[in-house]
C-alpha cells in the first residue's frame, strides 16, 4: 500500500548549510506519527520541507505516491494536506468564524457541513465565532487554528507543535482532538515537545537528532527504549 | 447667521469635499501597503492619470455630440474605473512584479513607485503639455444654494454639482468596500493576507489573486478621486501629486494597513485643514458691539496662512505618531 506521505532521503535548508541531512518518514492514512527530538534536531523543518516553505536540495517528497518535492502551499492545499503553523497561526483581526472560512478558501462547495463539524468538535469556538481571534486565550487560538486547517478537509494535517505553551487541560483536550481526528480518516505528523504524552499515542515515532534519523519505531517501542528514554525523553 | 453660513460653507462644504478626496486616495494606498508591505508613491499619479483617462473620455462622447443631464466626467466614472485599474495591473505587472520575484525588499519597491510617478508625469506632460484642462469649458457648473429659513439669513448654503457628486461617489464607495471587504470571500482573503500573509498562502489562499484585486481596487479608486477631484477644480498633471503627502498622512493617521482607519484619517485631515486655514475672526465680528473697546478683532485670525495649508497634515501626523504609533485604527507601527 502507498504511504500517504514519505520523505525519502530529504536533504533540505534555508538556503545556507543544509539542516535536515537526509531523513525518512513514512506516515499512512490510519497513523498519527510524532517527531522528537532535542532543539535545532530539524523537527520543524522536516515538516516545512513537506508543505513546500523552504528549499528541498536533495531526496524527495511524495504524498500518495505523487512526486510533490517543492511545490508551493497553494499548490498543495488542493492536494488534501494542511499545516498548522506553532506561532502566527490565527489571524488576530478576523473573527473566529471567518479564520474557519479562510481555511475553506480552495472549496467552491458549501462550507456550513464542515463548519458545524468544527463546532462540535471545539464548543469552545461555536460561542466565540463572532469574536476576533486576537482575543482568544492560546489553547482558543490552537483550536481555531487547527479548525482552519481542518476546513479544507484534508487527508494529512501537519502540525507544528500543537501543545506549546498551553496548560495541561488545553494540551489533553488538543491531543485527544487529534486522535479523533485520526480516527475519520486524516493522516497525522506532528511536531511535538510533550515527547511522552504524544508517544503515549502514536502510531509512528521518529526520533531526529543534527537532521538525521536516530530511532524509529512504534510510539510505545520507543517509549519502552531504554537509550530513546535516557537520552531524548529526560530519563 | 450669514457668517455661520460663510462657516458652514468654507469649513463644513470644503472639509467635506477635501476629506472625500484623501479618504480615496488613502484607502487604495493603505489596501497596497496592507498586501504588498510598500509605501505606492506613485499613488497620486495614479489619480492624475484616472483623470486624464476620464478627461479624454469625456471629450470623445462630448466629440460624437453626447450631452447628458450629469458632467460627461462623471457618465464616464465606470469607464475610467475600469481602464486605470487596467493601467495599474500593467504598472503593477512592469514594475513592481519582477521586484517581487527576486525578492525586492519595501524599500525597493518604495524608490521603484518613484520612479513609476516619474515616469506617469513624464507621459502625462507628453501628450498633455503641461497647461491645464476644465471638464467644463463654455458650460459653468451648476450651483445648488440651499437657502437657510431664517430671517437674517441672506447667504445660502452652496454646493457645487460636482461636489455633490463626489460625495455620492465617496458614499457609494465607502459602502461597498465595506460590503466587499465583509461579506466577499476575496474581500476577507484580502484581510487576511494584510493580517498575516504567512498564514493566508498556507491556507491555500491564492495571494497573487489578492494582488490582483488590490490594484483594481487601489487603481479604480485612484481613478474615482482624481476624475472627481479635476471636476471640483480643474486638471492638471500634477493635480494629485501636490496632495500625495495629505494622503500618505491619512493613511498612516488612520492606521496603515487598515480601510476604515483611511477613511476617518482622510476626513480628519481634510476637516483639519479647511479649519485652520479659516478666519475665525469673521465669527467674532457679530460680537464686535459687546466686546470692550480695547479689545480689537483682528482682520484675519487663521491659524495658518492658506498657502501652508500643507503643515496641518504633518501636524496631525506627528501627534499621532507621538500619541499612538500604529495610528487611530491600530494598523502596522511605522
Amino acid at each position: 500500500m502507498t504511504p500517504l506521505v514519505e520523505l525519502d532521503n530529504v536533504v533540505a535548508g534555508y538556503g545556507g548549510a543544509p539542516i535536515l541531512n537526509g531523513i525518512n518518514i513514512e506516515i499512512h492514512a490510519s497513523d498519527i506519527g510524532v517527531i522528537i527530538g532535542p532543539n535545532g534536531a530539524g523537527k520543524s523543518t522536516a515538516l516545512k520541507s513537506i508543505f513546500g516553505l523552504l528549499q528541498v536540495t536533495g531526496g524527495a517528497i511524495r504524498f500518495d505516491g505523487e512526486d510533490i518535492t517543492n511545490r508551493l502551499p497553494d499548490a498543495l492545499v488542493p492536494l488534501g494536506l494542511s499545516f498548522v503553523p506553532q506561532e502566527r497561526n490565527v489571524f488576530t483581526s478576523m473573527t473566529v468564524h471567518e479564520n474557519l472560512e479562510m481555511g475553506g478558501f480552495i472549496r467552491d462547495d458549501d462550507l456550513s457541513g464542515t463548519l458545524s463539524e468544527i463546532y462540535d468538535m471545539f464548543p469552545d469556538l461555536k460561542a466565540k465565532r463572532h469574536q476576533n481571534a486576537g482575543e482568544l486565550s492560546g489553547g482558543q487560538r490552537q483550536m481555531v487554528a487547527m479548525g482552519r486547517a481542518l476546513m479544507s478537509r484534508p487527508k494529512l494535517l501537519l502540525l507544528d507543535e500543537p501543545s506549546a505553551g498551553l496548560s495541561p487541560r488545553y494540551m489533553m483536550e488538543i491531543f485527544e482532538q487529534v486522535v479523533r481526528i485520526n480516527k475519520t480518516g486524516v493522516g497525522i505528523l506532528m511536531v511535538e515537545q510533550n515527547a511522552r504524552q504524544a508517544l503515549g499515542f502514536a502510531s509512528k515515532g521518529f526520533v531526529l537528532a543534527s537532521g538525521q534519523n536516530r530511532f524509529t519505531g512504534t510510539g510505545q517501542e520507543l517509549l519502552d527504549d531504554p537509550e530513546v528514554a535516557k537520552s531524548f525523553l529526560g530519563g | 447667521m450669514n457668517e455661520l453660513i460663510f462657516f458652514f460653507n468654507n469649513v463644513v462644504v470644503s472639509g467635506l469635499v477635501l476629506g472625500s478626496i484623501y479618504a480615496l486616495g488613502a484607502i487604495g494606498v493603505t489596501l497596497v501597503f496592507g498586501i504588498l508591505r510598500f509605501a505606492h508613491f506613485a499613488h497620486g499619479d495614479m489619480m492624475t492619470m484616472g483623470g486624464f483617462v476620464a478627461f479624454l473620455l469625456a471629450s470623445l462622447f462630448a466629440a460624437w455630440g453626447l450631452t447628458l443631464p450629469v458632467p460627461l466626467g462623471f457618465a464616464v466614472l465606470p469607464l475610467t474605473f475600469v481602464i486605470t485599474a487596467a493601467l495599474a495591473l500593467g504598472i503593477d505587472k512592469g514594475f513592481y512584479a519582477p521586484l517581487r520575484a527576486r525578492g525586492a525588499k519595501p524599500v525597493t519597491l518604495l524608490i521603484a513607485s518613484i520612479g513609476v510617478t516619474l515616469i506617469i508625469q513624464g507621459m502625462i506632460r507628453l501628450f498633455f503639455g503641461t497647461g491645464t484642462y476644465n471638464f467644463f469649458e463654455g458650460a459653468p457648473k451648476e450651483l445648488y444654494r440651499i437657502e437657510v429659513p431664517l430671517e437674517e439669513a441672506t447667504r445660502t448654503i452652496n454646493f457645487s454639482q460636482p461636489q455633490v457628486l463626489l460625495l455620492l461617489v465617496t458614499v457609494v464607495t465607502v459602502v461597498a468596500l465595506h460590503l466587499f471587504l465583509t461579506r466577499a470571500r476575496l474581500g476577507k482573503a484580502m484581510r487576511a493576507m494584510a493580517d498575516n500573509a504567512d498564514l493566508a498562502q498556507v491556507s491555500g489562499i491564492n495571494t497573487a489573486l489578492v494582488v490582483r484585486v488590490t490594484w483594481i481596487i487601489a487603481g479604480g479608486l485612484a481613478a474615482l478621486a482624481g476624475t472627481m477631484l479635476a471636476l471640483d477644480v480643474t486638471l492638471k498633471p500634477d493635480l494629485a501629486f501636490n496632495i500625495l503627502l495629505p494622503i500618505f498622512a491619512a493613511a498612516i493617521v488612520g492606521g496603515l494597513g487598515q480601510a476604515y482607519g483611511a477613511i476617518a484619517g482622510g476626513f480628519l485631515i481634510g476637516f483639519a485643514e479647511t479649519a485652520a486655514i479659516f478666519n475665525w475672526s469673521i465669527l467674532l465680528r457679530p460680537f464686535r458691539d459687546a466686546l470692550p473697546e480695547f479689545i480689537e478683532i483682528p482682520n484675519n485670525l487663521a491659524l495658518v496662512p492658506t498657502e501652508y495649508k500643507l503643515t496641518v497634515a504633518f501636524i496631525i501626523l506627528v501627534i499621532t505618531l507621538l500619541a499612538r504609533p500604529t495610528g487611530i485604527f491600530k494598523g502596522a507601527s511605522t
